[in-house]
């Protein structure tokens, strides 16, 4: 029964009579996806080709004007947050501070953030090697990996995160559901 | 019939010509010197209003009364303070105390933004979607190709996740100004995806903006087949700026940040990103996180409001909002005595789903000190709690300065004193 349902639904979505076509659209060239397509999945496929350690990210870290919001090695004291833990390793993660480069669940968070929203005013303008090398510099500095790591497109997502498996999923979202069942009372 | 239509042309040319005169002239009539058309026979007591003079201006895009004076404010309280560290107004929050009906003026929707108050000025000509990933054909839709589609109008909230209340807000702006509800003309984001046509492997989707920090969240792919909205229109117009012009996606009921503005891209995708905006909602505990994504079933109470002053006892309909992530509010409660009592509120029109509604509630104040709240229910059965409720719920003392973990949707207390001045019962 259950099968047989299966071969129906797989036999309508292969149809091409089953797909509603307005014909309204465009198709884009693989090239227009490749320039547009800046969301990076935890698995990495998406990330460009180059590569960065945290030696050239200190040093990019003061050219671009990082310091000038975060502070020196982002220890703060800026109008934006600070970017280096205080804390030490054997402090669970949940109770350090609420650092990207430190508690995000994958590197490629660290990536996709400093490549979409940095620097403040030149956001986009980094190149891949220079968001490379700043994501080294920022993991190196919350001591998630070596200083002499290089990092590229097969080694980032490969990067251990301090947060392992510890935060919560989302729930599976369905039509008409509670957001949490029996809260909150 | 015909001779109706001719005399209300007679009267209408009539107008013009008096409106052409004035305007001619440069100058409106003097008070006093009133209009030969305006008989005031027998009724001399009457004031006689000064004219607005139609100008150009007012003639092509109206405005307001001058008399009415509500505007928005920096949101002073909610999680990221405005202005902020760099001089920024990150958070506008809407006049709620001055709200007569369901639909918020486009002037005074909130607007929440990433880096204070820039916004992408955007050519619609130039502006189009990509929707790609995991789909048989990525498609590139213009703004005319999405005009040209199936559209729909409806009616939906959108509330930041910061719209938190505590005891430091004095109005209703200050403690709820951080939502709002408008119309919203668009397509059904199922419409361009049955379009694109969704591979089997698709669970989660992207959804991303044109401004500088290409605002991203990863979304259920169920919701984007249930009810997502790709929104060109707002109030009947073009959707503003500031609410994310030419385009945006409208994610009914879910919180504020995940109505993505100046959408460009859409990518369909097999796992949770965790991309820019997604790292906001990193929780550790799963009951926590599941609170932080579906806005709750909340009411508030407008009029009477916080600074608001009764001017003595007797009758007053309290008025005031209510809505849901869940779906439509099945029924708001008020209660006048502090909440040892609730009565059945009345809803003033037909509640939609994912939209503000109001309510109102008949009542006679006798003088003295009171607390009046409200609390309301949608039509999936969620409750919305008092702060009380939510500290047993996590097994926590009660304190006054309790924060609500996730969103706050608790029931908000206004207290009236014996002069008819109204204060937060927070505070």
């Amino acid at each position: 029964m259950g099968s047989l349902r299966l071969v129906a639904i797989v036999l309508l979505l292969g149809s091409p009579a089953f797909a509603q076509t307005y014909g309204v659209g465009r198709t884009p060239t693989a090239d227009e996806i490749r320039a547009l397509d800046i969301s990076i999945s935890p698995t990495g496929e998406e990330l460009p080709l180059g590569r960065g350690t945290a030696k050239e990210g200190a040093q990019l870290f003061q050219q671009k004007g990082c310091v000038g919001c975060h502070g020196r090695a982002g220890i703060g004291g800026g109008p934006a947050p600070a970017l280096q833990s205080k804390t030490g390793q054997d402090v669970p993660i949940w109770e350090r501070e609420r650092i990207l480069p430190l508690r995000a669940p994958f590197a490629t968070t660290v990536w996709d953030f400093i490549n979409r929203g940095m620097p403040l005013g030149n956001e986009g303008t980094l190149k891949p090697d220079e968001v490379y090398a700043l994501t080294a510099y920022l993991l190196f500095l919350n001591k998630v990996i070596p200083e002499d790591q290089v990092l590229d497109k097969q080694s980032l997502p490969k990067v251990k995160m301090p947060i392992g498996d510890d935060y919560a999923r989302l729930p599976v979202w369905k039509h008409g559901t509670p957001r949490l069942q029996g809260y909150p009372y | 019939m015909g001779s109706k239509r001719t005399s209300r042309r007679e009267l209408l040319k009539g107008g013009a010509a008096l409106a052409g005169g004035f305007a001619a002239l440069g100058q409106t009539p003097a008070s006093g010197q009133a209009p030969e058309h305006d008989h005031a026979s027998g009724q001399a007591a009457a004031p006689v209003n000064p004219m607005i003079m139609g100008t150009k201006e007012l003639i092509e895009y109206g405005q307001r009364s001058h008399y009415v004076t509500s505007v928005r404010i920096a949101h002073p309280i909610g999680g990221r303070p405005s202005p902020d560290d760099f001089g920024k107004v990150f958070h506008v929050a809407s006049p709620l105390q001055d709200s007569v009906g369901v639909i918020t003026p486009s002037s005074l929707h909130y607007v929440a933004t990433t880096r204070g108050s820039y916004m992408p000025d955007i050519d619609p000509k130039q502006h189009t979607l990509m929707i790609h990933g995991l789909v048989d054909r990525p498609l590139t839709f213009t703004m005319e190709d999405l005009k040209r589609l199936p559209s729909v109008t409806r009616l939906h909230f959108i509330e930041c996740g910061g719209n938190r209340h505590n005891g430091r807000g004095k109005t209703v702006q200050e403690t709820h100004g951080m939502t709002s509800c408008a119309e919203w003309t668009g397509v059904l984001l199922s419409t361009l995806l049955k379009e694109c046509g969704l591979k089997g492997s698709a669970t989660w989707f992207v959804a991303e903006g044109a401004e500088e920090v290409k605002g991203a969240s990863s979304m259920p792919i169920a919701k984007a087949m249930d009810d997502c909205l790709i929104a060109y229109g707002m109030n009947g117009e073009a959707v503003r700026p500031q609410n994310g012009f030419p385009l945006r996606i409208m994610v009914p009921g879910f919180e504020g940040i995940f109505n993505t503005k100046y959408l460009r891209r859409i990518k369909i995708v097999d796992r949770y990103y965790m991309n820019y905006n997604d790292f906001g909602h990193l929780d550790k505990d799963p009951k926590e996180a599941a609170l932080g994504f579906q806005i709750g079933p909340k009411s508030v109470i407008t009029y009477p409001s916080g600074a608001q002053l009764l001017p003595g006892r007797g009758f007053y309909e309290i008025k005031g909002l209510a809505w849901s992530g869940g779906g439509a509010i099945r029924t708001v409660e008020v209660s006048t005595d502090g909440g040892r009592k609730w009565n059945r509120a009345e809803i003033k029109a037909t509640p939609q789903r994912m939209a503000h509604t109001r309510f109102g509630y008949p009542w006679n104040w006798d003088g003295n000190e009171t607390e009046i709240l409200s609390r309301c229910t949608d039509e999936i059965g969620q409750v919305q709690p008092t702060r009380e409720q939510v500290a047993k719920y996590w097994n926590v003392p009660f304190e006054r300065n309790y924060r609500v973990p996730g969103l706050d949707n608790s029931v908000m207390p206004w207290k009236i004193a014996r002069d008819g001045s109204v204060t937060n019962g927070l505070a």
